[in-house]
């Protein structure tokens, strides 16, 4: 029980800890993206294709964007402390209604592809490792070399090609068929289709990352004392593999994995457009090029948060299989 | 009595590039029921390739048996089959390691390792088996068993982790125990604890015990025989008077006359220049705590320590670990900022200088570095591991090339050494570069940070000469840190005994030696393995060399 009340005591301290770096986050956001040439209105202007300065000099009054810096980034933090990120002049929507729109498709993608990264890749390293130097190893290494050194977008192109367009076996793009009207598991069932592709374009390049990072922690680990220890007790092999061995070979792997999650949001964005999965990387994709700033910044504080939140998730993970860690 | 393992011819063939073929050869050795046979042998010997053998345990295909026969009562262990290797192992012949830090599992608890001992070779209710691991616990006398049993390995102190990797080993009632330097990381109070454990338990159970040390004073407590090997051979077999009375074999007395014994060197006249000063020196580590203030934990590693060092005297800094020996003497050379205190070098008080008022004063303490394999880097050949500082310093290459040819000489080392990179060296010649590079920059004070713990025992009555003889001709003053009170006995004119952080004793050698004030000092003294057997002046039991 004790343990336990640490392990709560440890998550609040954390997360009052997040809070500094997350309003460092903000303001850091804004002033780097003020830096950047032109605003909404330019754009606007631009696309209108004429526009006179006294008509800008009223859009800029009225999206606030003639107020001195301080005074933008004050009422910009006091908006965001209501959960309030503006409105999207581009879209014509409030940011938040339209973040949240995006995220799920984002986190259902980003989810299924460290899931199935991690997970096959702790398989194959696992199964490299045991066979080492034999023909299953050598295939999993040439697989995973491969893999690792493929551009991201051609596999999806490939994808697409082979699977969608030659063998029909998935749909080309998009996250659902919205001709359709499907509802409950038949939705579910829908979307899942459609998520087979995108996901496995993205998990392939980390999964040959965790391959060769499990290979390698798993045969350090077998080189240790304690194997040997373990083996001096009559332990059983596969009870020294499975048990010994794998629990501090996953060790590396989780720290990575933790680390790369932050990166897979914004490494989406191609995997996004080649699929046109309705993400959160495409939205920002469009937005950078429209000066949408507001929808710019939304889409970063929300990136901000869900990385502090990763973290903090891998961290208790770690902390759990590895008593070394203190949680406290 | 009954004979248990019988070793007859046995070669250990290494793989095709190494040093020599077989790591052990032409091996006959065989051990009885209730005996302690210590087999031992400097770094190399081939002893603790034997124990693996035994266990079926050397590193396959690179290593294995190429001959010969391990007779376990009766059955061929080299010819006998994994499973029942798997069987035999753990449960009639078990084995402890030196390290029990890396020996443990550090991701599972001291419960669930003790468990899998009982879960793989016996059929027993999850009840059963906890309790016989509570009773085993008690048994090693760990002193909260229902704690340490839930406890990880990184909870407990190394000689705890000791007792309970020899609680794990005497799980299932073994025949045989081999037990490979159990106690050569542990502190040297810890370590007559665990021999005097092995020995009772031993003697309760009536188990053979192998034990593989380098230490003939380890050999001198526990052995009922011993086994001395050189290079893969046993060159020497017999009861422990008989070995250590009368050893027949040039390199079993080699051995013996290199152990340091545990007399004080004759004292010499202290000279009254006093070099360095260090006054009410504090430093203390912090961990934990944060960015929001937590509590974090405060070691005092040094605590109002207070010394003064001679002219041409050897001062011994002797404790156990985390004494904070290594502590003062990294604040003294300054790798560590002491946070109060003086270090005064004649008149000036280093401790508050900043690095460049520091850089003039660097020259006149140098250090000797306790691991001769990590402190010299592998990518710079040793005439510029030497002449380096020298340079630094102003001198013209020319010289500075002249100075090292002439320390290599100083130091034993051929001249050709020059171009030589360190991996190309041995243990104790490393030691002798470590050595030269402190002395190319004509130091007035050498602080010497365990210098021959890492060292074979004949190699390290080398160096200690080599330290004597070089102290003696450029008149230095010399730090020796040491835990090993033997060592410190023959190099140290004074010794000061630390104990969490406090020099608690401070004095001459002989005077320290034979009416120690402390009752910490006692222990220290009274630990020393093999005591009574090295001890000079009880002529009666010195060994005949």
């Amino acid at each position: 029980m004790s343990h336990f009340a640490r392990r709560i005591r440890y998550v609040v301290k954390r997360l009052l800890q997040a809070i500094p770096i997350v309003l460092a986050i903000v303001i850091l956001n804004f002033l780097l993206l003020q830096l950047a040439e032109g605003d909404a209105v330019d754009v606007l202007a631009g696309e209108a294709g004429s526009a006179t300065p006294e008509y800008m000099a009223e859009l800029r009054a009225k999206f606030g964007l003639d107020q001195p810096l301080p005074v933008q980034l004050a009422v910009y933090l006091k908006n965001v402390m209501f959960f309030d990120l503006g409105y999207s002049f581009r879209h014509e929507m409030p940011v938040s209604e339209l973040i949240l729109d995006r995220m799920m498709p984002t986190l259902l993608l980003m989810v299924a592809t460290i899931t199935l990264a991690v997970g096959f890749g702790i398989f194959l390293g696992l199964v490299a490792a045991m066979g080492l130097n034999t023909w299953r190893d050598t295939a999993i290494s040439i697989f995973a070399l491969i893999t690792y050194a493929t551009p991201l977008f051609w596999v999806g192109l490939m994808m697409i090609v082979v699977f969608s367009l030659n063998l029909r076996w998935f749909p080309t793009s998009g996250m659902e068929n919205f001709a359709m009207f499907y509802e409950g598991w038949d939705r579910v069932w829908d979307i899942a289709h459609h998520l087979v592709l995108p996901t496995i374009t993205l998990s392939l390049f980390y999964l040959a990352l965790y391959t060769r990072l499990m290979r390698a922690s798993m045969l350090e680990q077998a080189g240790q004392d304690y194997v040997t220890t373990a083996r001096a007790k009559g332990v059983t092999e596969n009870r020294i593999m499975f048990v010994h061995v794998l629990r501090n070979a996953l060790l590396p792997v989780v720290t990575m994995a933790g680390v790369q999650v932050g990166a897979l949001i914004g490494g989406s964005v191609i995997v996004e457009s080649v699929f046109a999965w309705p993400g959160l990387g495409m939205l920002a994709f469009e937005a950078l090029f429209s000066r949408d700033l507001n929808l710019l910044l939304g889409i970063f504080l929300l990136s901000a948060l869900l990385v502090v939140a990763v973290n903090l998730v891998v961290d208790i993970i770690y902390s759990t299989l590895d008593p070394r860690i203190e949680v406290s | 009595m009954t004979r248990l393992l019988d070793i007859t011819d046995l070669h250990i063939a290494l793989p095709a590039d190494s040093q020599r073929p077989y790591a052990v050869q032409k091996m006959e050795l065989h051990l009885e029921a209730n005996e302690i046979l210590c087999v031992v042998g400097e770094s190399g010997s081939g002893k603790s390739l034997t124990a693996l053998a035994v266990m079926g345990l050397l590193p396959k295909p690179h290593v294995h048996i190429a001959k010969g026969s391990v007779l376990f009562q009766g059955e061929d262990l080299t010819k006998v089959s994994d499973d029942r290797l798997r069987q035999i192992r753990g449960s009639e012949i078990s084995m402890i390691f030196q390290e029990p830090m890396t020996a443990l599992n550090p991701v599972m608890t001291i419960g669930t390792q003790i468990d899998e001992v009982f879960r793989f070779h016996d059929k027993m209710p999850g009840k059963e088996r906890r309790r016989r691991a509570l009773e085993l616990l008690r048994d090693v006398q760990l002193p909260d068993p229902e704690q340490a049993i839930k406890a990880y390995p990184h909870e407990l102190s190394g000689g705890q982790r000791q007792r309970a990797m020899i609680a794990m080993a005497l799980a299932l009632d073994p025949k045989i125990l081999i037990a490979d330097e159990p106690t050569t990381a542990l502190d040297v109070t810890t370590q007559a604890q665990v021999l005097r454990l092995i020995k009772e338990m031993q003697a309760a159970h009536g188990t053979g015990v192998l034990f593989i040390t380098h230490d003939f004073g380890v050999v001198a407590d526990i052995a009922d025989r011993v086994a001395v090997m050189q290079n893969g051979l046993v060159v020497e077999t017999g009861t422990t008077d008989q070995v250590l009375r009368t050893p027949q074999h040039p390199y079993t007395q080699a051995l013996i006359a290199a152990v340091p014994e545990l007399t004080p060197r004759p004292s010499r006249a202290r000279s009254p220049e006093i070099v360095m000063r260090v006054n009410k020196l504090e430093k203390t580590y912090r961990s934990g705590g944060g960015l929001f203030g937590g509590k974090g934990r405060i070691v005092h590693a040094a605590n109002d320590v207070t010394f003064d060092l001679a002219r041409g005297e050897t001062l011994g800094i002797v404790g156990e670990s985390g004494s904070g020996k290594s502590t003062v003497a990294r604040c003294i050379v300054r790798l560590n900022d002491a946070e109060a205190g003086e270090i005064l070098l004649g008149d000036t008080d280093l401790r508050p200088l900043g690095r460049a008022a520091m850089r003039p004063h660097r020259s006149k303490i140098q250090m000797v570095f306790q691991d001769p394999f990590a402190s010299l880097n592998p990518r710079t050949r040793i005439g510029k591991i030497i002449a380096q500082g020298p340079i630094m310093y102003g001198a013209s290459p020319e010289d500075a090339k002249k100075r090292t040819l002439d320390l290599l000489d100083i130091v034993g080392l051929d001249p050709r050494s020059y171009d030589r990179f360190p991996h190309e060296f041995s243990g104790g010649q490393r030691q002798r570069i470590g050595i030269a590079r402190a002395l190319a920059l004509e130091p007035d004070i050498l602080v010497a940070d365990e210098p021959v713990s890492a060292l074979d025992v004949s190699i390290q009555a080398q160096i200690l000469n080599l330290l004597d003889e070089i102290r003696d001709r450029m008149n230095l003053s010399m730090i020796f840190i040491t835990h090993d009170l033997r060592v410190a006995a023959q190099v140290c004119d004074r010794i000061a005994v630390m104990q969490r952080g406090e020099m608690i004793e401070i004095g001459p050698t002989s005077t320290l030696f034979a009416s120690p004030k402390e009752t910490y000092t006692r222990e220290l003294l009274a630990a020393v393995p093999g005591k009574d057997w090295f001890l000079k002046g009880s002529s009666a039991q010195a060994p005949a060399t």
